[in-house]
C-alpha cells in the first residue's frame, strides 16, 4: 500500500458488488454453537441448485447481539430478521424468498411480525435504543475479507493519521474525545498514550488486551470475532502515536475463532501493506504479533499480561515503574482493551466533539455489555453511556423470563457488584457505578431473579478468585481463601454471626493490601451482596435458612399430605429410596435419606412436593 | 492446574519429536517464545509429560525449574493426558446462576471422578471451564468440539451414551 489512493480504489471496488440479495448468517461462538455452519453448508447447496449464485451472496458475518435466538440470518437489502433458523427451513427461505421474493413469515422474528408489514430491526426493541460505534461493522460485514472492512471506510482513519497528523494531534483528539478505558478502570485513554508517548526509548510496544476473562463476558470476543481490523488499524493508529513499531495482541485461547480471524485479519493487512514497512508510502512501520494466553485470569492484569507476553509466570509486578514507562521488555508499553481500540478509528474521522457528544459529562461515548443470565433477551448491546439499567433489563433485555422478579444485576464480574432493583434508574456511567457500589468492569452483566442466593454468587465469586488468584501475595493468596471458608459456613448453616465480622474486616484488608487489582478487588461481591441483601447473610446465619431456596444444606424437602395423591411416582424417582408411603396414601419424605436433588420435585404432576 | 501423580507412563514417537524439534527452531531467537512452544508441545503430545518439558529445557536453553513453572501456572497446560472425549462444563456466570453447579455435580456423580480427572478405562475426562462464550445457551457443556446448550441434568444420559 503505496497511497491512500490504493485504498480508496479498494474500497470502491468493493462497494460495486451487486448481487440481488446478501444473506448474512452469524458465525459468532454463539450461533457457530447452535448449528450455524450447518445452516450456510445447506444455503449454499440449495442456492447452487436453484441456480442463484449470481444472485445471491452469503456472508459469514459477526455477531449480531442477539444471541438468544441463534443462528440468525439476516436478508439485505431489506434486512428481513429470520431467527432459530433450522437446516430444513432452509429450502422453504430459498424457494420462498430468494426466488419468490416473499419472506417466510413464520420463521421470521416474531416481534418484527406484529404490524401489518415487516418491522425493520432497528424498531424494534432490542435494537431501537442501541447505537452501535463499536459493533459498526459486526454482523454488517464479512469479517475475513479485507475488502469489505475497507469497503466500509475501513483503514481510513490510519491514512489521515499518517498523511495528514502529528502523532501530538492524534493523542489530542483521543484525550478530547474523552474515551476512556473500556476494560474495567475507566482511565483516560489519550493520557495514557502521553505519558507512553513522552518516555524516550529505542523501542515502544503497543499491546491490546483480548483476554477477555471475566466469566460471562464476551464483547471483546464478539469484536475479534466480527470486526478484527478495526483492532488492528487502531493499535497501528496508537503506534504512530507513540512512537512504536510493533503490537501484541494478548488473546485467550479458548476464543478459537476470534484467533483464526485475527491470524488471517493480520496476514491479509501484510498482504496490502496495511501492516509492515513503510505504511502508505510515509515511512511509518508497524507490525503485529499475536500471544494466546492460557487460561489465566490474573493475565488481564496489566503487568501480569506482560510478563505473560515475555514467556514467564503471568504474576504482576509492583507498579511504579508504569508500563508507560517500562512495560514489556522493559520498554515503555501502552495496553488497551479491545472495545478501547474498536472507538479509535472512528473517534479519528468524525472528530473528537462527536464521540465527547454521546454519553454523560464524565463517561464519554457507548458502551458494550454482555446480557446474560435470567433475562428474555441474553446477548450483546450497545447503548450510549447514561442509559438506565431499567432500558436495558427491561426494554432491550425484554425482562426476566417465567414471571420471576428482578432481584440484582451483577456488573464487573469477579472484581464488581449487585445492583438491586431500587438502582434501577441509575444512569450507567463509570462513576455512577462505583457509587452505588459496583463497578464498570469489561461490560458483562448478569441478571438475577428470586430464585437466585446471593450468598451463594458471593461464594461463587470467591471460589473463582481463590482458583486463579496467582498466589504471589499473601493478602489475596490466604485472604480469599479465608473468605471463602467463612462463606461455605454461612451457606451450610454452620456461622455464627462473629463469623460475619471476620469477614467484613478480611474484606478490609484484601483491598488495603493486595499487590495487584485481582486482590484488591476480590472483596466487592461480598461487600455489595452485603450493603445490598444483609438479611440473606443473617437468614443463613441465624435462621438457618436460605431465602432463595439454593443453598442445599439449609433446604428440606417436604410433601404436602393434601396435595398427594399417592401415585408413587416420587418413590420411583428417588436415587436415595429415600419416599416412603403406600399406593393411594400421602408420601413422606426421609429427610436422613434425604440427597436434595429435586428430582422428586420436578417429577411430582400434582405440584405437592415443596422446599422450605 | 494439574498436581496428582503422573500415571500413565510416557509414549512419545520419533514423529512427534521431530515435530517439537521444528516448532522449537520455529521460535529461535524470539523473545517469550516458551509459551508459544509449550502450546505447540501440548498440541503435539495432548499433555505436556515430565519428558517433553525436558527435551524443550535442552533445546531452548531454559532451566526445567521455569519450564516446570509456568507448565503449572497456567490452566490451560495439562501434566496428565485427557480423556478420549474431554467434558469442560461451563461455570462461568451466566451458566452458573441458569444450574450448570448441578450439571458438573451430577456429571461428576455419573463418572465417578471429580474435576480434572480422568475415567480409568481413559474414555471421559471432566473439567470446568469459565465461560465458553455460548451465553445464549446457557448452561452449556463442550465434549472434544461439541457444544451442549440449555442443558438439564435429564439430558445427560443421553448425551454420555452417544459415546458409548
Amino acid at each position: 500500500m503505496k497511497s491512500l489512493e490504493e485504498l480508496r480504489e479498494i474500497r470502491e471496488n468493493a462497494k460495486k458488488k451487486t448481487s440481488r440479495y446478501r444473506v448474512h448468517v452469524c458465525g459468532g461462538t454463539g450461533c457457530t454453537s447452535s448449528g450455524s455452519p450447518r445452516i450456510i453448508k445447506r444455503l449454499t447447496e440449495e442456492i447452487q441448485a436453484n441456480g442463484l449464485e449470481e444472485d445471491v451472496e452469503i456472508v459469514k458475518t459477526g455477531c449480531f447481539g442477539l444471541c438468544a435466538l441463534g443462528p440468525i440470518m439476516i436478508v439485505h437489502p431489506e434486512g428481513t430478521f429470520y431467527s432459530m433458523v433450522k437446516e430444513d427451513d432452509i429450502p422453504e427461505i430459498v424457494r420462498e424468498h430468494l426466488v419468490g421474493g416473499t419472506p417466510v413469515k413464520r420463521l421470521l422474528y416474531e416481534e418484527t411480525t406484529k404490524a401489518d408489514h415487516i418491522l425493520p430491526l432497528e424498531e424494534t426493541n432490542f435494537y431501537k435504543k442501541q447505537h452501535r460505534v463499536a459493533l459498526r461493522n459486526c454482523g454488517e460485514i464479512s469479517p475475513e475479507h479485507i475488502e469489505e472492512y475497507i469497503g466500509t471506510g475501513g483503514y481510513e482513519a490510519l491514512g489521515k493519521v499518517l498523511t495528514t497528523m502529528t502523532p501530538e494531534e492524534v493523542i489530542q483528539v483521543v484525550l478530547d474525545s474523552g474515551l476512556r478505558g473500556r476494560g474495567g478502570a475507566g482511565f483516560p485513554t489519550g493520557l495514557k498514550w502521553r505519558f507512553a508517548a513522552a518516555n524516550e526509548a529505542d523501542q515502544k510496544y503497543v499491546c491490546c488486551n483480548a483476554d477477555e476473562g471475566d466469566p460471562g463476558a464476551f464483547m471483546d470476543r464478539s469484536v475479534l470475532e466480527g470486526d478484527p481490523h478495526v483492532v488492528l488499524e487502531a493499535m497501528a493508529i496508537a503506534g504512530y502515536a507513540i512512537g512504536a513499531s510493533q503490537g501484541y495482541i494478548y488473546v485467550r485461547a479458548e476464543y478459537p475463532i476470534a484467533v483464526q480471524r485475527l491470524e488471517i485479519a493480520i496476514r491479509q493487512a501484510r498482504e496490502l501493506g496495511l501492516l509492515g514497512d513503510d505504511i502508505f508510502g510515509t515511512g511509518f512501520s508497524f507490525d503485529i504479533g499475536l500471544r494466546l494466553g492460557a487460561g489465566a485470569f490474573v493475565c488481564g492484569e496489566e503487568t501480569a499480561l506482560m510478563t505473560s507476553i515475555e514467556g514467564n509466570r503471568g504474576e504482576p509486578r509492583p507498579r511504579p515503574p508504569f508500563p508507560a514507562l517500562k512495560g514489556l521488555f522493559q520498554k515503555p508499553t501502552i495496553l488497551n482493551n479491545v472495545e478501547t481500540y474498536a472507538n479509535i478509528p472512528q473517534i479519528i474521522l468524525n472528530g473528537a466533539e462527536w464521540f465527547a457528544s454521546m454519553g454523560t459529562e464524565k463517561s464519554k461515548g457507548t458502551k458494550v455489555f454482555a446480557l446474560g443470565g435470567k433475562i428474555n433477551n441474553t446477548g450483546l448491546v450497545e447503548v450510549p453511556m447514561g442509559t438506565t439499567l431499567r432500558e436495558i433489563v427491561e426494554e432491550i433485555g425484554g425482562g426476566v423470563p417465567n414471571g420471576k422478579k428482578f432481584k440484582a444485576a451483577q456488573t464487573g464480574g469477579p472484581s464488581g457488584g449487585c445492583i438491586p432493583a431500587e438502582h434501577l434508574d441509575v444512569p450507567i456511567d463509570y462513576d455512577n457505578l462505583i457509587a452505588i457500589g459496583s463497578m464498570m468492569g469489561s461490560g458483562g452483566l448478569i441478571v438475577m431473579d428470586e430464585d437466585t442466593c446471593m450468598v451463594d454468587i458471593a461464594k461463587f465469586f470467591l471460589e473463582f478468585t481463590v482458583d486463579e488468584s496467582c498466589g504471589k501475595c499473601t493478602p489475596c493468596r490466604i485472604g480469599t481463601r479465608r473468605m471463602l471458608e467463612i462463606l461455605e459456613k454461612i451457606t451450610k448453616g454452620q456461622a455464627t454471626l462473629e463469623d460475619l465480622d471476620k469477614l467484613e474486616e478480611l474484606c478490609e484488608h484484601l483491598a488495603a493490601n493486595s499487590l495487584c487489582a485481582l486482590g484488591q478487588t476480590a472483596p466487592n461481591p461480598v461487600i455489595s451482596t452485603l450493603r445490598y441483601f444483609r438479611d440473606e447473610y443473617i437468614a443463613h446465619i441465624v435462621d438457618k435458612k436460605c431465602p432463595a431456596g439454593v443453598c442445599k444444606d439449609l433446604l428440606q424437602y417436604r410433601i404436602d399430605a393434601d396435595k398427594c395423591k399417592g401415585c408413587t411416582l416420587c418413590a420411583r424417582t428417588c436415587p436415595a429410596d429415600a419416599i416412603v408411603g403406600s399406593v393411594k396414601e400421602p408420601h413422606m419424605i426421609n429427610q436422613d435419606k434425604c440427597l436434595k436433588c429435586g428430582a422428586c420435585m420436578e417429577k411430582c404432576r400434582f405440584g405437592a412436593i415443596y422446599k422450605e | 492446574m494439574s498436581e496428582k501423580k503422573q500415571t500413565v507412563p510416557f509414549s512419545g514417537t520419533k514423529e512427534q519429536e521431530q515435530a517439537l524439534r521444528e516448532v522449537i527452531a520455529g521460535h529461535k531467537d524470539e523473545p517469550g517464545a516458551l509459551m508459544p512452544v509449550l502450546q505447540k508441545a501440548q498440541e503435539i503430545y495432548g499433555y505436556l509429560p515430565i519428558e517433553v518439558q525436558k527435551m524443550i529445557s535442552d533445546q531452548m536453553g531454559i532451566p526445567m525449574e521455569k519450564i516446570y513453572g509456568v507448565a503449572t501456572f497456567y490452566s490451560q497446560f495439562n501434566l496428565n493426558p485427557k480423556g478420549r472425549y474431554r467434558i469442560s462444563v461451563c461455570l462461568g456466570t451466566a451458566c452458573y446462576v441458569k444450574g450448570s453447579g448441578d450439571i458438573y455435580n451430577a456429571l461428576m456423580e455419573k463418572l465417578g471422578i471429580v474435576g480434572g480427572e480422568c475415567t480409568p478405562d481413559g474414555k471421559f475426562s471432566l473439567d470446568a471451564c469459565r465461560c465458553v462464550g455460548a451465553c445464549g445457551l446457557a448452561p452449556v457443556m463442550m465434549i472434544n468440539d461439541e457444544v451442549y446448550g440449555r442443558l438439564t441434568v435429564d439430558d445427560i444420559d443421553d448425551i454420555l451414551a452417544k459415546y458409548e
